[in-house]
């Protein structure tokens, strides 16, 4: 299993799982967990999904989200997750 | 499993608090490439460089593009150049020859800065040294991306007052050669005492003989981090500030370890080690002085800077030795004046003096850094700072170091301009009493009495 976390973070509107999760389904990327916040008015969501069977690379996926995140004023962001595993556990 | 509120913790620090990486930095040794030759030296470092670091800046990016942290420099220390060029260099034109050589191969494989332009001379100079230190005026005007650094002395080997005096010249000789640029060049030459051999931070990174023949080594930075943290809990007692850095210092620096262990993994070469220093940058909010502000100081200078920076320096390495396999360098809290907005700040303000800079010194991770002097300052008197600071390491057993840019045509109040990270400054006031008959004398102080520990 290859996993990454996708953020969004922007203003909440119709549509931003709904849109994220038919690129992520047309990708043939699985999410395992997303869970949500709202901070000081801004929606914030994470995804963990796995890159293990999509074909694309890691660079095109966060170029191609971040693109998908701009349509829609949001930004979105890939990064592989053992930046936020270090970080936070011993 | 990761929480969406570490993941936004994280994702601020980036955003907001401008945590990076601060450099990757590969040491190359080049003790190989020695050859009585000085075409065939240069030829061979330059093979070596370029084969061994063709793919340092396209993997520092790609980790950061994955990861989503900047990688912000990727670098080269070299085994010190009087080593290297001691069989094939026999004035110091040959020496600037290697220069040009390792200026070319940085270019050639982007990274910015390469390190180890250097003569290790704590107890004395070979010719091959003195050769190495003369070349560094004409090495530092002929060249972009070339740091230098010169050993001067250590605590267990006592201070070489010869290569301090001559520091002192080379200092002005540099400053005179590079006018035309404000003095740039003493920005990429430092005099160090106990320099350690793994230092990927410029100007003094070298690639020590201790070392193997090549090794990844990174450096963290973070104050922006540090400083954010402390404003959410201003006016805590000792014991939540302390460990409140503590917890951030483990944070950033886990940041470098992976970065670390990532990047040796990917170039196929050791891992040696995280320096985990507070390296600030001219950039609004990546400011150790901002931190010591937050710690309660009307400005650094004020009385309790030192109290503040040392409890700083302190809690940064405890934090930091937990979240990595192995620490080195300088590790610890920077606190050069061009580099830091919070410095210049406070000595346009009139807070902060060279003489209480040389105090914090004795309790941060390197010394007198990026100080910008009058360009009549004798070299006797560049050569007694040095002294002074070489002194302050020696006896307590830490590194120490003095960048100082006695800026040709500036006198106290002017500003200087040196662009992107190295900043700029306002010119500091010097001592104008003398120290020259002290400095003319000849030979070396001796190693101080707690270096004899068999």
């Amino acid at each position: 299993m290859k996993k990454a976390i996708i953020t969004v973070v922007g203003k909440d509107k119709v549509g931003i799982i709904a849109k994220t999760a038919v690129y992520l389904a047309k990708a043939d990327i699985n999410i395992l967990d997303i869970s949500q916040t709202v901070v000081q008015d801004y929606f914030n969501m994470m995804m963990i999904v796995d890159l293990g069977k999509t074909k694309k690379t890691f660079d095109k996926i966060g170029a191609e989200l971040a693109k998908l995140g701009m349509e829609m004023g949001l930004k979105i962001r890939c990064q592989k997750s053992e930046i936020f595993e270090k970080m936070h556990r011993v | 499993m990761i929480n969406i509120y570490e993941v936004l913790e994280t994702n601020k620090m980036i955003a907001e608090e401008n945590l990076d990486v601060r450099t990757i930095t590969m040491g190359v040794s080049l003790l190989d490439c020695a050859d009585k030759s000085l075409k065939n030296t240069c030829d061979n470092i330059y093979g070596k460089l370029t084969r061994l670091a063709k793919d340092l800046v396209k993997t520092g990016d790609d980790i950061g593009r994955e990861f989503g942290v900047p990688v912000v420099n990727k670098r080269i220390s070299i085994t010190p150049a009087a080593i290297v060029g001691a069989a094939c260099c026999k004035k110091p034109s040959d020496f600037a020859r290697i220069a040009k050589t390792l200026d070319k191969a940085a270019k050639k494989l982007g990274v910015n800065f390469i390190g180890g332009y250097s003569a290790v001379v704590s107890k004395g100079m070979t010719p091959a040294d003195e050769l190495l230190i003369r070349s560094i005026p004409e090495a530092m005007a002929c060249t972009e991306r070339l740091c230098s650094s010169v050993n001067v002395g250590s605590t267990k080997t006592g201070i070489d007052m010869d290569a301090v005096r001559l520091m002192g010249e080379t200092i002005k000789k540099t400053a005179d050669l590079t006018k035309d640029r404000d003095s740039l060049g003493c920005a990429k030459l430092v005099v160090l005492c106990n320099a350690p051999d793994d230092n990927p931070f410029m100007a003094g990174a070298f690639h020590g003989v201790s070392e193997g023949d090549a090794v990844i080594n990174v450096g963290v930075s973070g104050p922006g981090v540090v400083n954010h943290v402390l404003k959410s809990i201003r006016g805590a007692d000792f014991e939540t500030l302390c460990e409140t850095i503590k917890r951030t210092a483990f944070k950033i620096t886990r940041v470098g370890q992976l970065v670390a262990q990532e990047a040796a993994k990917r170039l196929n070469l050791p891992f040696g080690i995280i320096d985990l220093s507070l390296a600030p940058t001219p950039a609004v909010g990546d400011s150790v002085a901002d931190i010591l502000r937050e710690i309660g100081l009307e400005h650094p200078g004020a009385p309790g800077t030192t109290a503040a920076l040392a409890l700083l320096n302190d809690q940064v390495k405890k934090g930091g030795v937990m979240a990595s396999s192995y620490v080195g360098g300088l590790s610890g809290a920077f606190i050069p004046v061009s580099e830091d907005q919070g410095m210049i700040d406070a000595v346009e303000a009139g807070a902060l003096t060279i003489e209480k800079l040389e105090a914090m010194t004795c309790v941060c991770s390197v010394g007198l850094d990026m100080i910008a002097i009058p360009g009549d300052t004798p070299a006797s008197s560049i050569a007694g700072m040095i002294a002074d600071e070489a002194a302050i390491g020696m006896i307590n057993q830490k590194t120490t170091a003095v960048r100082v840019i006695p800026v040709a045509g500036k006198k106290v109040g002017d500003t200087v301009e040196f662009g992107g990270l190295l900043g700029h400054a306002p010119v500091m006031k010097v001592s104008p009493f003398s120290c020259e008959a002290m400095i003319a004398r000849k030979g070396r102080i001796p190693a101080p009495i707690h270096s004899f520990k068999n």
